[in-house]
Formats: C-alpha cells, sequence, structure tokens
C-alpha cells in the first residue's frame, strides 16, 4: 500500500511533469511566436477540490510590466533554496529556455527586450478570465485572496480602498486575509470588512488590550463543503503588521505569528471534521516555511507577502506550500484530491496572465474602468518619460528607488536618502512615459510623508543593522518580509552572514568619499516613517517634482553596496 | 523608522542598549537567580509552555505567558533587562490552574526565561528570545 507520503511524492513528481510540460510548451510556442489562451487556461481538472489563489495585488487593476528579482538572497537553512533562486539560476532549476514566455514571466534577465516582445502582465479582468475558466471546469472551486489587495494605487488611495473592494466582489472571492488594508486605519478597515460578501480571516488578528481573539470582525477560520469535502480554511494575517507599518494607525489590534495558536485552530477544525486543512497565509514564503514544519496538520499554504512565484509548490512534511506572485500578474490553481478525510495527491498550476494574450473579461473592464473614471485625467497626466528600465524588486536596490532617493537628495536637500525596502510596485520599460499613476504605484500608502532630519552616523548605522536583521536574521520568525531600505547618497559594505551589529561596515559619504562619522551628524530625507506626526510634503508630489525637472530619466548604475558572503 | 528628534534619542539610546548588551549582559544575574530559586538542583526542558511574541510590537509591554502543570511556583525573568526579576507566581494546593499571564517591559532585544517548581519538587525552564526592533521598512 502507498503511504500517504510517498502518494504526496508521487503526486509532486506528476505535478511537476505537467508543469514541465506546460513550460516547454510555451518554449515551443516562444519560437513559433505563438502563446494562447487554451494554452495557458489548459489544466487536466484532477480530484474533487480546486482552490484559486490570488496575493499581494496592491491595487494594480490594469496591466502592468513587473520584473522579478535578481538579487534575492537566503540565510541560514533557505541558503540556496527557493524563493532564493533568480535569474538565470532559476531558469536552470525549473528547466525554463532563456527568452521563453516563462523566462519573462518568472525570472530576471533580458527584461527589457522580453516587455517588448510578449507585453504587459495582469490585469484583473483578464484575471477574471481565468478564474471564470476554472470555475467552468470546477463550479464550485474556492478563490482565495491572501491580502494586500486594499493598496498600491492613486485611485485605491483616493477612494480608501472602495475599488478594489469593489472589482474584488466581483471576481466572488470566498475568503481573504490582510496586511497592507490596516494601513487604511482601524476604522476603514472595520468598515469595509463589516461590508465584505466573503469571510475576513484571521487567526493571528487579536484585539491589543486584552490579547483576546476577535472572532465577530476576523475569524480564525471557515469551513466549506466543496464537492463532498469539508474543507476549513484559516487565515494567517502579516505578523508584524505594527511593527513594519505603523501602529499607531490601528492601535485596538495585535498580530504576531502565534503558531501555537494556529496548532490550536487546526486541531479544532480536524475535531470538527474537516478533511482539508488549508492556510491562507500572509506570512512571507520562509515563515509559512517554518510554519509548515512547526504546526502539523496543514495540508496546504497558500502563502504571500513575500511576492514569489513558484512554478511549483515547496513540500515540507506533509505540506504544501504555493506561492503565488504579486501584482495580479498570476493565479495559480491547486486541484486536490481529498479522500478518507486526507489530501491524497495535488495537481498545480502558476498562470501566468500575459495580457495580450488572455481576453479580458468585458463585464470586469468595465467595473475597473468605472472606478477610474472620475480620475482618469490626473491618472494620464505625463510627467517625463524614462530611459532607463525602473523597476523596484531587489535586497539592496532598484532603479526606482534609486529615483526616489535622487529626487528626495535633491529636491530636499539632503546628505543622504532612504526609501522603505518594500517589494510592490510595478516597473517600466525605456521609452515609456511616466504618468501620475506610474509615480503613484511605487509610492501611494497612508503615511507617505517625506521627512527632513538629522541624524548622527551612529544613528544611521543602528537604522541598518536593524533593518537588515529584519531580512538576514537565521530564523525566520525573526523576519519581516521586505528588503533592505534603500540608501541614496551613501554607500556601505554589508556581510548577511553576521548577527546584528556586525553586518554593516565601510559607510562612505558618496559626495565626498570619506567615511561616515559616527558623531557627525547628517541630514537625511526620507518618507514613510511608522512615526505619528511626521510632517514633510507627501514623496508622490516630491518624486513627480524631480521628474519633471529632469524630463528624461536617466540614472547611473548603483554601485554603492557592496555584498559580502551574498 | 523613527525620525522626530525626541524619538530618535530615545531610540539612539535604546539602540546602544541593544548593541552594547544582545544578550546576557546580567546573565551573572540571571544565573544567580536562577541557581537561588532552584538551589542548583538540575533542569529539564520540558514541562513547562511559555509564551512569547518573537518580535515586540512595543517593547514597553510585551505580553506573556507561562503554565506547567501542577506547578508550585513559576520564575520569569527578563536576562536582559537592568533589573532581571519580573515575577515569581506562586500557586497554592487548591489552585485550579497552574498558568499566568503579563506583561512585561523590554529595555531591548534578549532572552525573557521561565522557571518553573514542579509538583515534585523537580525544575522546568523554557526561554524564548524577543526582539525589540525599531521596524518601519517591511512589505
Amino acid at each position: 500500500m502507498i503511504s500517504r507520503r510517498d502518494f504526496l511524492q508521487v503526486s509532486m513528481a506528476a505535478s511537476a511533469l505537467i508543469g514541465a510540460s506546460g513550460f516547454g510548451n510555451w518554449s515551443r510556442l516562444a519560437a513559433q511566436q505563438r502563446l494562447t489562451q487554451d494554452q495557458l487556461l489548459n489544466f487536466d481538472t484532477f480530484g474533487n477540490v480546486s482552490l484559486i489563489h490570488v496575493t499581494d495585488i496592491h491595487a494594480q487593476l490594469k496591466p502592468i510590466y513587473f520584473r522579478e528579482p535578481s538579487v534575492n538572497i537566503g540565510v541560514g537553512r533557505n541558503r540556496g533554496e527557493v524563493p532564493h533562486v533568480t535569474g538565470a539560476d532559476f531558469r536552470r532549476l525549473y528547466g525554463i529556455e532563456d527568452g521563453s514566455p516563462s523566462h519573462y514571466a518568472l525570472s530576471s534577465g533580458d527584461f527589457s527586450s522580453l516587455a517588448q516582445a510578449y507585453g504587459k502582465v495582469g490585469g484583473l479582468d483578464r484575471v477574471s478570465t481565468v478564474i471564470n475558466s476554472i470555475r467552468a471546469d470546477r463550479p464550485d472551486a474556492l478563490l482565495l485572496d491572501g491580502g494586500d489587495t486594499w493598496h498600491g494605487s492613486y485611485t485605491c488611495h483616493h477612494t480608501q480602498g472602495q475599488d478594489m473592494v469593489n472589482v474584488m466582489n466581483g471576481l466572488k472571492p470566498d475568503a481573504m486575509t490582510f496586511h497592507w488594508e490596516f494601513t487604511l486605519g482601524a476604522d476603514r478597515v472595520t468598515e469595509l470588512v463589516e461590508g465584505l460578501p466573503f469571510a475576513a480571516l484571521g487567526q493571528n488578528i487579536f484585539d491589543a488590550e486584552w490579547d483576546e481573539p476577535l472572532p465577530d470582525l476576523f475569524p480564525p477560520y471557515k469551513f466549506f463543503e466543496r464537492g463532498g469535502v469539508k474543507i476549513a480554511v484559516i487565515g494567517q494575517a502579516f505578523p508584524y503588521l505594527p511593527i513594519a507599518n505603523p501602529r499607531w494607525m490601528f492601535p485596538e489590534f495585535s498580530f504576531g505569528i502565534r503558531d501555537e495558536n494556529m496548532q490550536a485552530m487546526v486541531d479544532e477544525v480536524r475535531a470538527q471534521g474537516a478533511e482539508l486543512v488549508v492556510a491562507l497565509s500572509h506570512n512571507g514564503f520562509d515563515v509559512d516555511k517554518k510554519m509548515a514544519s512547526v504546526v502539523t496538520g496543514i495540508d496546504v499554504i497558500l502563502s504571500g507577502h513575500t511576492h514569489d512565484a513558484l512554478p511549483e509548490p515547496v513540500l515540507v512534511g506533509e505540506t504544501i506550500i504555493v506561492a503565488s506572485g504579486s501584482n495580479g500578474k498570476f493565479v495559480s490553481r491547486v486541484d486536490l484530491d481529498v479522500r478518507d478525510g486526507r489530501m491524497m495527491g495535488f495537481r498545480h498550476k502558476l498562470i501566468p496572465i500575459f495580457s495580450d494574450v488572455i481576453e479580458p473579461d468585458a463585464a470586469m473592464t468595465k467595473l475597473i474602468d468605472e472606478q477610474r473614471a472620475p480620475f482618469e485625467t490626473q491618472l494620464k497626466e505625463v510627467i517625463g518619460t524614462t530611459d532607463e528600465l525602473l523597476y523596484r524588486r531587489g535586497n539592496f536596490n532598484g532603479t526606482w528607488d534609486d529615483l526616489i532617493c535622487n529626487a528626495l537628495i535633491s529636491e530636499r536637500d539632503a546628505d543622504i536618502a532612504m526609501s522603505p525596502g518594500v517589494r510592490w510596485g510595478p516597473s517600466l520599460i525605456p521609452g515609456d512615459d511616466i504618468t501620475r499613476e506610474d509615480i503613484w504605484n511605487v509610492t501611494s500608502m497612508s503615511y507617505g510623508e517625506a521627512y527632513r532630519s538629522e541624524m548622527t552616523g551612529e544613528f544611521i548605522k543602528v537604522i541598518l543593522e536593524d533593518v537588515a536583521d529584519n531580512i538576514f536574521n537565521p530564523d525566520p520568525y525573526y523576519q519581516q518580509g521586505g528588503d533592505m531600505v534603500r540608501i541614496g547618497g551613501m554607500g556601505y559594505r554589508i556581510d548577511v552572514t553576521k548577527p546584528q551589529g556586525e553586518r554593516i561596515s565601510e559607510m562612505t559619504l558618496l559626495k565626498t568619499g570619506e567615511a561616515i562619522d559616527p558623531a557627525k551628524t547628517y541630514v537625511v530625507a526620507g518618507w514613510a516613517s511608522v512615526n505619528e506626526g511626521t510632517e514633510g510634503p507627501m514623496i508622490w508630489d516630491v518624486v513627480e517634482d524631480h521628474i519633471r525637472k529632469q524630463g528624461t530619466v536617466k540614472l547611473d548604475p548603483n554601485t554603492s553596496v557592496e555584498v559580502v558572503n551574498g | 523608522m523613527d525620525f522626530t528628534r525626541r524619538e530618535t534619542l530615545a531610540l539612539g539610546a535604546g539602540a546602544a542598549l541593544m548593541t552594547v548588551l544582545p544578550l546576557r549582559a546580567y546573565a551573572a544575574t540571571t544565573d544567580e537567580l536562577i541557581a537561588e530559586f532552584t538551589g542548583g538542583a538540575d533542569i529539564a526542558d520540558t514541562g513547562i509552555d511559555f509564551t512569547a511574541p518573537e518580535i515586540a510590537e512595543n517593547g514597553n509591554t510585551v505580553p506573556i505567558s507561562v503554565s506547567a502543570e501542577g506547578a508550585s511556583a513559576i520564575m520569569v525573568l527578563a536576562s536582559g533587562n537592568p533589573t532581571p526579576p519580573v515575577a515569581t507566581f506562586n500557586f497554592g494546593p487548591l489552585a485550579g490552574s497552574h498558568s499566568a499571564s503579563t506583561r512585561i517591559r523590554l529595555a531591548g532585544t534578549q532572552d525573557v526565561i521561565a522557571i518553573a517548581k514542579l509538583a515534585d519538587g523537580s525544575f522546568a525552564r523554557a526561554s524564548k528570545t524577543v526582539k525589540v526592533t525599531i521596524g518601519g521598512c517591511g512589505g
């Protein structure tokens, strides 16, 4: 008799075969300059349950470009493990041909030319077409949204998330969990959640005063009966909201990983007869891997937060972890065979949303355009053009943040600039116009004030060490899932393998070439401070002013961070 | 990140503590307190449950909870605080539950330690590193 573990491994191999055949087809199609919707959606329906996962959409309603990172270093046990494999190494690992559509969709390298060839990705009207197609195969498929949905655009900011709520309601999700949504403020997030026609889940969303669950507003889990299977979906919100984002905006709420409570919830739903347990998680991939090794009884983790797109699930014990990318670029379909109260096998496909290939759902296009109509003039205004590929992802810098740091230094008359290491924000390719919408896509937030402050060299080091430990602490439970704070006007060396306090050295003020003096005071400009009462102009206005003066954006290559043991 | 001058100064001080005394700066004191509590007896690492966040949302008020079946006393120490003793919870023979929750203040990133004296007179220990961070750049 085949053991459950063997079965999972067999299924994993089968899934890999399907994945490989899918990729192989795309490569051939690339050679033929042909890619069709049918091939992208082709899926041999399997088992008796289908899950559809979208996550980290960051309010991207329309197709965009999105360059995946070329630097994404893993530490400790995750060194060299996915998702910490990038570019050509990633393509070798998954057998992806250079220049193929999956090269373009899943990895960095030759991005600008491939973007010209394959076009933009995402668009929630295309995502709708994919979801409708899966529902045609399996009408009772569960659609699960991993959060970071109501944040990240001009229209989302100005409607306080209403545009995204309206459009997502059109997709009819079954459940959702949360992160940036809370930066709309406690009152607004509560108002929106109370009006949702689907479940808002978070086993780790607690009342801050009493450290107790909030089952009325954010229940820990919800049961669904699908394909004759009793399914429990448990929500896991971003654990470090009050630390990575401004606590003062939602002081009533407490989060944390709370894996002991996750175990209690898994045990509770199993005791109530759950045959399949799904965690809808905004932990980040490495945290989910660790949680899967600590908590027993979760069959599937749908993983969000760290924006990784993996063409195959990762297996930890008997739990599969699915990572579905960001910015509306991918939809994951996971078909499961659940029998005799257990998951016996799975079939998975990460579907890239090639916007020129997948037909938009006309009703959804209309709904999206209705949300944008009141703002159309402001969105479309051209501020400048770019000669550069503008992208954000990468552990230490990206060209968007190089541009933002340049804007902060010149517009705010600073020695040094700091830009937060967030992972959201689409890309632009050389020759593109830069519209106001594009600037907001990489800057919009509810605490966008660009401060100007004096800091000692010693304190700047403390900040860098602190942020570096949030990324490179060898224990994933101590990682917050962003990237390193981006620095303009200053260079440094980082040894990612050292403990906190010893990673950063060789801090140099670029304009003079002198070493940063711990005792000396420097003028630092930045944005996205978590402090209440931060003052300054909004970052999108600072960037807009800077780009207007430039006309055409040109950037010098950024060589200011030297990475040791990366 | 924190950038008002006042906060910067305060954080600078906190950060200095973190840098200079990441862990066990007062370890001698902590060891002495543990030795005093146990009388030097061996300490097992099972028999006690201790819950604390991995990263404090607010270092000034960190929720912790401890429980140990049948314990007569549980001592909690914040090893990196200027004054490590946090509390010793004593449970009488009629105690219905041998658990306690409270909030503690942490000067910086450090190990928080809980030691229980169990019903049979033996001791059990659990600890967790709680990080106190500036935060502010995730997403």
